[in-house]
């Protein structure tokens, strides 16, 4: 089992290949059908935002394993990295209903929610790393 | 929680085969409260569609792939649904916080009106002021000074909600801060409206209306700052006029004059203030004239003040079907004696 994938994201097809990489990743690491949609979706989001605001990125996307919890947890981490323009209202985005696409649940704020763990980082000017990951249960 | 995750689905199976069954409305009957109780466990779309791919298969072990494999489809096409409903969680869970707030801040705004009318021998004062929403545009203010004079102010916020509620706390400041002695009518809006040019947001607007009432000479001195227009009931001719004071709204200019009025108070007739919300009561024909809040009034003239403005008040809602469209203040003050 390979325990990591890297995807560039330049193109529509990236984002796709991003999202195969993180299905397979996932049914290896034991996601039934709805955790392995979910984390395709996230995954799709993230790539989809480096494709358009970005133009460039990497998707990566890891098996991890938390040993230092008192029950040792196992899940998926997806990290998403650009040098792109970088986020300088941060807050807003992460409000409910601030995406362009206007979506109810869409955009950060609902991949923050499928996801178990969320943290973003971003500089203006200089870029931005978004590190997401779901859990097994 | 009971019933657990997989207590939940294995009910889905259960129901879904005994209607597979039977196929009848009972079984359909099941599905429809079993669809309370996923939303009750807070259990996503995409979930549900997945119980149902799994019964399916562990009924018909031998369904064609392709089928199955529309499920993944149907399960991506559902993910969006599971997003705006997790979001719509997380919205309600904000709103509930929002309105707790609200509450509080409310229940802080109601500490800024009089707790208790003033008693005194020869009137009967009657008020009611009730906000369309939570928080309360309208304000109003009794002052009685040491030579037992009665003071009262109603004031109308342009706008409501929060903002207008901000704008009246404001107010009350400002009511607070004047000058300890007595103040005419004329001159306490003239001070008045000094502090609400310097502190309140030049796009909040203030109207008031503020008179004296003298029980020694029984003389009611009024001024008003575009204020909606009071009445005037006489006893004697049975007639209610147009109570008028001319007069800028407050905050607009910072040296503004404001005329005073008086008029000569007889037993048995009363002042009535109101702020717009009363006549701007919109019924299904529109806007109420002020010649029927004049009717409404006039059919209540012999009850005690309080129920006068119950009444009139009760009656206005009832209109507009209980739902208020804008703050609603009522104030009337009778000589009794
Ligand atoms: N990688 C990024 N680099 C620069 N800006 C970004 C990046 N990701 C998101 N943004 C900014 O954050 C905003 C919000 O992103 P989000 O994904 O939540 O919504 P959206 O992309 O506008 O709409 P949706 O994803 O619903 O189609 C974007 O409009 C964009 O301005
Ligand atoms: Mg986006």
């Amino acid at each position: 089992m390979s325990i990591q994938s890297n995807v560039e994201v330049h193109t529509e097809w990236g984002i796709v290949s991003a999202r195969q990489a993180g299905r397979n990743l996932a049914k290896d690491a034991g996601f039934g059908n709805v955790d392995q949609a979910r984390i395709a979706t996230a995954i799709s989001e993230l790539a989809r935002n480096i494709y358009l605001y970005a133009e460039k990125g990497e998707i990566v996307i890891q098996y991890v394993e938390d040993t230092e919890s008192p029950v040792s947890k196992r899940g998926i981490k997806i990290i998403a990295k650009d040098k792109g323009p970088g986020i300088s209202n941060i807050r807003d985005v992460m409000e409910d209903g601030f995406t362009t696409s206007g979506g109810l649940g869409a955009g950060l704020p609902g991949v923050k929610r499928l996801m178990d763990e969320f943290d973003i980082h971003s500089t203006a000017g200089e870029g931005t790393e978004i590190t997401a990951i779901k859990w097994l249960r | 929680m009971t019933d657990s995750f997989s207590c939940i689905q294995n009910q889905y199976k259960e129901i879904l085969k005994q209607y597979l069954e039977d196929k009848n409305e009972i079984g359909l009957y099941q599905a429809q409260q079993f669809s309370k109780k996923v939303l009750e466990h807070q259990i996503s779309p995409e979930e549900t569609l997945s119980f149902h791919l799994d019964a399916i298969e562990e009924f018909f072990p031998d369904i064609p792939h392709s089928l199955r494999d529309s499920f993944d489809f149907l399960l991506e096409v559902m993910m969006g649904y599971g997003m705006a409903y997790r979001a719509h969680q997380s919205l309600r869970d904000k709103q509930k916080e929002l309105e707790a707030e609200i509450n509080v801040a409310a229940s802080m705004q109601q500490t800024f009106l009089p707790e208790e009318i003033p008693q005194v021998d020869s009137l009967d004062i009657g008020v009611i002021s009730v906000p369309a929403s939570k928080m309360s545009g309208d304000y109003y203010h009794f002052i009685r000074d040491e030579n037992d004079c009665i003071g009262v102010a109603i004031a109308d916020i342009i706008g409501k909600g929060i903002p207008a509620a901000l704008c009246m706390s404001m107010i009350k400041y400002a009511m607070d801060s004047l000058p300890e002695q007595r103040l005419q009518p004329g001159a306490l809006l003239e001070n008045l409206n000094r502090v609400v040019e310097q502190n309140v947001a030049s796009n909040m607007f203030i109207t008031m209306m503020y008179g004296s009432y003298d029980p020694h000479v029984h003389h009611f001195y009024y001024s008003g700052a575009g204020h909606e227009p009071g009445f005037y009931y006489s006893q004697k001719e049975d007639t209610f006029e147009e109570l008028y004071a001319k007069g800028l709204v407050l905050g607009i200019k910072r040296h503004t004059k404001f005329r005073e009025y008086h008029k000569q108070v007889e037993p048995g007739d009363f002042v009535v203030l109101l702020s717009d919300g009363v006549t701007e009561c919109r019924t299904e024909e529109g806007f109420i004239e002020r010649e029927e809040l004049i009717e409404l009034i006039r059919k209540y003239k012999e009850l005690p003040a309080q129920e006068i403005v119950e009444k009139v008040f009760y009656e206005l809602e009832r209109l507009q079907d209980f739902q208020l469209r804008d703050d609603f203040s009522l104030i009337i003050l009778r000589r009794k004696v």
